[in-house]
């Protein structure tokens, strides 16, 4: 496979390339080698070369990374991250799920559907989101020395709708399309999904049904009112906690019922394969953008990426291009809610225990028989008691770190960002945001910090007014 | 051999107070006076398997009848009840659900079903001890329905012990397909538990061939594209479906999901089936009762209806 220049980087065609042949592993080695960043990055040497944007690894092959561990295939064709990840759903479910990685598979190889979706991706949600650095931010975390890292954020608010959901959605109405189904069916927490799901549909003239919790429903009633407007059928879903997980069962219960005319639209990386692998792809945009970006912008690579992490979507956009970067830190945010001890979280990869959820073998909170519990968080979008089983299993190689921030913790830093940026971030954004105040005391003069800006936050503004004095 | 007295439907109505143990979510089944037995069923030793069940079954040209209900709705005693009322109504194997938080492949009966077992505070060793004490009892085996999740905390190898320890003879795992399942089918094995399979009309032969193949105790077809629930009426789709699974093999197949009348029961019978699974149907009956005691009634009374609709 030849290695691009930059130029090729920039033509949205090469977004989302899959390469045909197996990647030699000569070749991956000795770009690792290009790419070693330090973590102090005073001295870092600008990479000329970067290996090819399509990164979806073909399915046998093992990378090994300078250190010498052995990055398994993510995923393999079994649709499994190491131990996680699989297909545990319904027998109903499994042809169609064949069937959509074949059309997954042959559609992203394709230029025509390549170009259509980048065409979108620019002209309609507005791509590429800029890399901003964020000024007052860096200036807030300069220790008394002077020294601190440089905070940039990756501006996936910018995005029509206002986050990263988006990318993935009209990646997958795309795919739908070309299926032939004319059904479109989603889950949603916040209602980030549902919005951007219901917008593709508009866009492309599909039907549309949203499961949303009617807890949910109830504290993001901006978003249900948002969907509606844009044509689309919201039904509330009253089983077990009306939540996001409840809405997922419900969501795959209809695709179980209507299998043959519909597509589900899935909003994170979890689910059955291959929904991790296809959500993490579409969304990567967001990585490979970033690695251009931070090229231009200092010349190197990115030391530090944070992101919050409910379901995992908007972090495995942005960690998937740098996973294989060894000496760039990946940090996942999850949702603490009331406190890790209080039993009332969304902390899935801190206290969570391997099982099996809505068809994916992952970390997740669950009760000594095996019930799912019900989690905690005060942004619906991470209130879920699962995780994306790559998310799974990159912590447990150790190749990301999760940590985990409280409610509490996360309205300060939706205030602080509001007032030192000019940015009001969506609470979900805002657990990554309040995780700087942990993490930047201790990051090296210049650590360059990419933290993804997953969303904007006037969808939260009810929910904060109940809490904030503002 | 159970010496096993099947005469016509009889069951007994039991009071908490008349000395029934009582389960409680708490570990241990809290049994207070003597228990009554129904006169009409005296067993002694364990019953045989599905696979045997079945065999039985077609040398006296017989179809079996096979429901489903859900443990703990309403409560633990009245499934207790149940499960004894349906075996004496003549029921050829019995499914028991494990109520689940997330029930994928479940309609919004067997869903409600689970949410209020649970809310009950129904849990997995209140289950056991109950079928320890109910099914040497029953002469008709017994088969759990549970999703993947509750099996692999407790770890396959125990779940299996366990609950073949109860008395228990065969597993459904709805939300495991046939590549996930080596695991199951080992332990499965190993303890003497019989792992059904599900096949359903999206899957294509090839597919449908490898399930059936590693099936045991029954290949469980389902009859619709679709969760659990009572329809209006059974897809013609299932008599060639049930064709073409016997001539990929002579394994027994039951028919599930949709059939709630005895119309149906008759024609997926005329169809081929060597068994007929009603779910949602009797889960409603006990779910809708205005008391457990008139549940348990109406629930002889449709068994008994779908069974003589049976050859």
């Amino acid at each position: 496979m030849a290695t691009s220049s930059i130029a090729s980087l920039n033509s949205p065609s090469r977004l989302l390339s899959i390469p045909k042949e197996p990647y030699p592993s000569s070749h991956f080695s000795s770009n690792l080698l290009k790419f070693a960043a330090p973590r102090t990055p005073s001295s870092s040497v600008s990479c000329s070369l970067t290996r090819d944007p399509a990164s979806v690894l073909p399915l046998e092959q093992r990378v090994e990374l300078n250190n010498g561990a052995l990055l398994h295939q993510r995923p393999d064709s079994f649709g499994r991250f190491g131990k996680f990840g699989g297909k545990y759903v319904p027998e109903t479910l499994m042809h169609a799920l064949t069937e959509l990685e074949a059309a997954f598979h042959s559609l992203t190889a394709d230029e025509d559907f390549q170009r259509e979706l980048a065409g979108i991706l620019k002209d309609y949600v507005g791509r590429e989101s800029p890399l901003y650095f964020a000024e007052r931010l860096t200036e807030h975390y300069k220790r008394p020395n002077g020294e601190g890292p440089h905070i940039y954020l990756k501006r996936e608010d910018l995005n029509h709708t206002g986050a990263h959901k988006i990318n993935n959605a009209v990646a997958q109405a795309l795919l739908a399309k070309s299926l032939g189904k004319k059904r479109i069916i989603a889950e949603t927490g916040a209602g980030q999904h549902g919005v951007a799901t219901a917008t593709v549909c508009a866009r492309f003239g599909l039907e549309c049904i949203i499961y949303m919790g009617a807890q949910d429903m109830e504290r993001q009633a901006l978003n249900v009112f948002r969907m509606r407007l844009l044509g689309a059928e919201v039904r509330p879903v009253h089983a077990g906690t009306a939540t996001l997980k409840d809405a997922t069962s419900e969501a795959i219960r209809d695709w179980v019922t209507n299998v043959e005319t519909t597509h589900y639209i899935l909003g994170s990386v979890a689910g059955p394969h291959p929904y991790p692998m296809m959500v993490r792809e579409f969304h990567a945009v967001i990585g490979k953008e970033t690695r251009k970006q931070a090229l231009e912008k200092w010349g190197g690579l990115p030391d530090v990426l944070i992101a919050c992490v409910g379901g995992g979507s908007n972090a495995m956009g942005l960690f998937h291009e740098f996973v294989d970067d060894k000496d760039v830190r990946l940090i996942g945010v999850e949702a603490a809610g009331f406190g890790l001890d209080s039993g009332k979280h969304a902390a899935t990869l801190t206290k969570g225990e391997v099982g099996v959820l809505h068809g994916a073998m992952s970390y997740l909170l669950q009760d000594d028989d095996g019930q799912i519990v019900e989690p905690h968080s005060i942004s619906a979008g991470l209130d879920y008691p699962g995780v994306g089983p790559e998310h799974s299993f990159l912590k447990d190689l150790g190749r990301a770190e999760y940590y985990s921030i409280t409610d509490e913790e996360a309205l300060e830093a939706f205030k602080r960002v509001s007032r030192l940026e000019g940015i009001i971030p969506a609470l979900e954004t805002s657990h990554a945001l309040a995780y700087l105040e942990k993490v930047c005391p201790t990051l090296p003069n210049g650590t360059k910090v990419v933290l993804n800006f997953s969303g904007r936050g006037d969808k939260d503004v009810q929910t904060a007014i109940k809490y904030l004095k503002v | 051999m159970a010496i096993a007295l099947k005469s016509s439907c009889f069951f007994q109505v039991k009071k908490p107070e008349a000395g029934f143990p009582v389960y409680f979510s708490s570990k241990k089944a809290i049994i207070s006076v003597k228990r009554n037995t129904p006169v009409a069923a005296i067993r002694t030793m364990e019953t045989v398997g599905l696979s045997e069940t079945f065999s039985r079954l077609k040398k006296q040209g017989k179809v079996a009848f096979i429901p489903y209900i859900t443990a703990g709705d309403p409560d633990l005693s009245t499934t207790a009840e149940a499960l004894k009322v349906l075996d004496s109504c003549g029921s050829d194997i019995i499914e028991l659900g494990v109520p689940y938080s997330d029930p994928l492949a479940d309609g919004p009966v067997i869903q409600a079903a689970a949410t209020r077992s649970l809310a009950r505070g129904t849990n997995f060793n209140a289950i056991i001890s109950m079928l320890k004490e109910v099914t040497p009892q029953l002469s008709c085996p017994v088969a759990l329905f549970s999703y993947y999740n509750p099996i692999l905390k407790r770890g396959t190898d125990k779940f299996m012990s366990t609950i073949r320890d109860s008395g228990v003879h065969g597993l459904v795992v709805p939300d495991v397909p046939l590549e996930e399942t080596e695991i199951l089918r080992t332990e499965a094995k190993k303890n003497g538990i019989e792992l059904v399979l599900l096949t359903t009309p999206t899957t294509p032969i090839d597919r449908m061939k490898a399930i059936v193949d590693a099936a045991e105790g029954f290949v469980y077809l389902v009859s619709s594209v679709g969760v659990t629930g009572a329809r209006a009426s059974v897809s013609d789709k299932v008599q060639a479906l049930l064709q073409e699974i016997k001539e990929a093999t002579s394994k027994p197949v039951a028919v599930g999901f949709g059939i709630s009348k005895p119309e149906h029961v008759e024609q997926v019978a005329g169809w081929g089936a060597d068994g007929v699974i009603v779910g949602s149907a009797m889960v409603k009956i006990l779910g809708d009762a205005k008391s457990p005691q008139e549940g348990l009634k109406e629930l002889e009374n449709f068994t008994r209806s779908l069974k003589s609709a049976l050859p």
